[in-house]
């Protein structure tokens, strides 16, 4: 869902996974189109009412969730529509993000949250203990958790203690 | 690519879905490319209300290419150098096809009215009958506007034969409004004096009546944005108005124009029955609904919309996709923002190009 231009669906195609990918921008479509992918132009914020009940093995929300106008509403969705879900964020607890803030005294920005206070898509930006919370709140299972730094997956011990802190990206794996 | 058209007279009677029948009914098509040994690189193109079979190339010594001459060719959209492209004038028509134009072989007159009613499943049975006479084994069907009506036709009528459905600015069902505005124009075509009850091909032609049909069309075909770009309020070769009847404004001088250019290529009676099957045309209708309709087609779709369609908008093209997602069909869907409304699908070539050659070389 947000499936941009289709990098990592083709990615999962070429592993031989049927899957299908949605965004709102036409310009992604066509560079969709062009790997060779099945995908489906829309807002995700609308919801996923062309796709019945528990019609797929996975819905992947990458990276996308902090842009969404109802990130609850397009959880819940997925939630009834897929499986298990995956979810991915840039984690606003990153100790780099609360240094950035605290020292500078401005809305943080990094690599993975490039943009400017006025023109940022990332509206609803979050934290793992937020999803956490929210997770518990709406009754659904947080089967694994995925700490990321630079782009590569990290295991040490901090990164499970102090997931929050350490961890610059995260990915959950959710069912029902 | 200097083209030509060919006819393939049926030597069968066709059964038509009203329960009457059509014999010797002949078809007017074009080819380009080359069908290849396994005859499965065949691509039929459908055309819209008022097209023909001469959708790409130039007729010797034309100089105005064919209707789709900006999608049709080599290394074009329907690549001709991979595709074998076919284009018939539709059941009804009045471009080479059997329509009520034609000499009725039984009575040596026209059909005038007599011409049973036609409805798109029928124009498919015709096309189904021309491309097995082509030896074509596998088909994508492509179409915009009426054209995307018998692609999905094609897709539910021949299940095995059809591969891939490129349905572009169309529908499964025409919207109130839009049958609405076909009434008005069968009925300027029906109130002209010189209709005759459709009896007029040897006397004078109700071409009031049906340059009014066009014009109220053209409306339909562009939308507010696209009329204000195009025309804004501006005069026809002047800066004031006239105090009284005549054309003032250029919007009026173009609807104008486009009725008159239109009463010299189009029959009036071919209008009537088109319309007609293009209002009747309703899958869910049909079928029970839009859902079981599309359970058991084997194909893969490409649906296209345009931001600014009103006659066949986006929101009926995401309720087809819906249909068919819900069927787990293979669907990719596009609304390409354009200023140009319905006419879009056959200005804004550039966008879909891209999606076409990307959709035809998926696997």
């Amino acid at each position: 869902m947000g499936c941009g231009d289709g990098t990592l669906l083709k990615m999962l195609k070429d592993k031989g996974v049927k899957a299908r990918g949605i965004d709102i921008d036409q310009k992604n479509i066509v560079k969709c189109l062009e790997k060779g992918l099945s995908v489906v132009q829309g807002d995700i914020d609308e919801g996923l009412s062309d796709y019945p009940n528990q019609s797929y093995d996975y819905v992947i929300l990458n990276q996308t969730v902090q842009s969404t106008q109802n990130p609850d509403y397009v959880i819940k969705e997925m939630l009834r529509v897929g499986r298990k879900i995956v979810v991915s964020f840039p984690n606003f607890a990153f100790y780099k993000v609360r240094f950035y803030l605290l020292f500078k005294g401005k809305m943080p920005k990094s690599k993975i949250l490039p943009f400017e206070w006025f023109n940022t898509p990332n509206i609803h930006l979050l934290t793992i203990k937020d999803f956490f919370q929210f997770a518990k709140d709406n009754n659904f299972t947080i089967e694994k958790k995925i700490c990321m730094n630079k782009a590569k997956v990290k295991k040490g011990f901090l990164y499970k203690i102090f997931d929050n802190f350490f961890c610059e990206e995260v990915i959950f794996l959710c069912s029902n | 690519m200097i083209v030509e058209t060919k006819y393939y007279t049926i030597n069968e009677n066709i059964e038509l879905e009203s329960g009457k029948s059509l014999n010797n009914i002949q078809v007017a098509y074009e080819t380009y490319g080359k069908l290849n040994d396994k005859a499965d690189n065949a691509i039929l193109l459908l055309h819209a209300l008022t097209g023909d079979a001469h959708a790409a190339g130039y007729h010797e010594g034309e100089t105005r290419p064919g209707w789709w001459n900006d999608m049709v060719g080599e290394n074009k959209a329907f690549d001709t150098n991979k595709y074998f492209v076919i284009c018939s004038n539709m059941l009804g028509g009045c471009k080479g096809t059997t329509g009520p134009n034609s000499i009725n072989p039984e009575t040596g007159v026209e059909y005038g009215l007599s011409f049973p009613v036609i409805t798109i499943s029928d124009v498919v049975r015709v096309q189904k009958k021309l491309i097995d006479y082509l030896g074509v084994k596998k088909l994508t069907v492509a179409g915009g506007s009426m054209g995307g009506m018998q692609a999905l036709q094609w897709a539910l009528d021949y299940k095995k034969m059809v591969n891939r459905v490129i349905v572009i600015a169309s529908t499964h069902k025409l919207s109130t409004q839009s049958i609405a505005f076909n009434a008005v124009g069968r009925n300027a075509i029906l109130q002209d004096p010189n209709f005759q009850g459709g009896n007029y091909y040897h006397s004078k032609k109700p071409d009031k009546g049906l340059s009014i049909a066009r014009m109220v069309g053209h409306i339909t075909y562009l939308c507010q944005e696209a009329m204000q770009n195009k025309f804004d309020r501006r005069f026809q070769d002047k800066n004031t108005p006239s105090f009284d009847f005549g054309i003032d404004f250029e919007v009026e001088s173009y609807l104008a124009h486009q009725g008159q250019v239109f009463v010299d290529r189009f029959d009036a009676n071919s209008y009537l029955y088109i319309t007609k099957a293009v209002d009747y045309f309703d899958i869910a209708k049909k079928y029970g609904s839009l859902e079981s309709a599309f359970k058991d087609t084997e194909a893969k779709y490409l649906v296209i919309s345009f931001s600014s369609d009103w006659l066949f908008p986006p929101s009926q093209s995401k309720e087809l996709c819906k249909a068919l997602m819900h069927n787990k069909k293979d669907v990719s869907y596009c609304e390409i923002e354009s200023p140009c409304g319905h006419d879009a699908f056959l200005l804004e070539y550039e966008t879909q190009t891209k999606i076409i050659k990307s959709f035809l070389r998926s696997e």
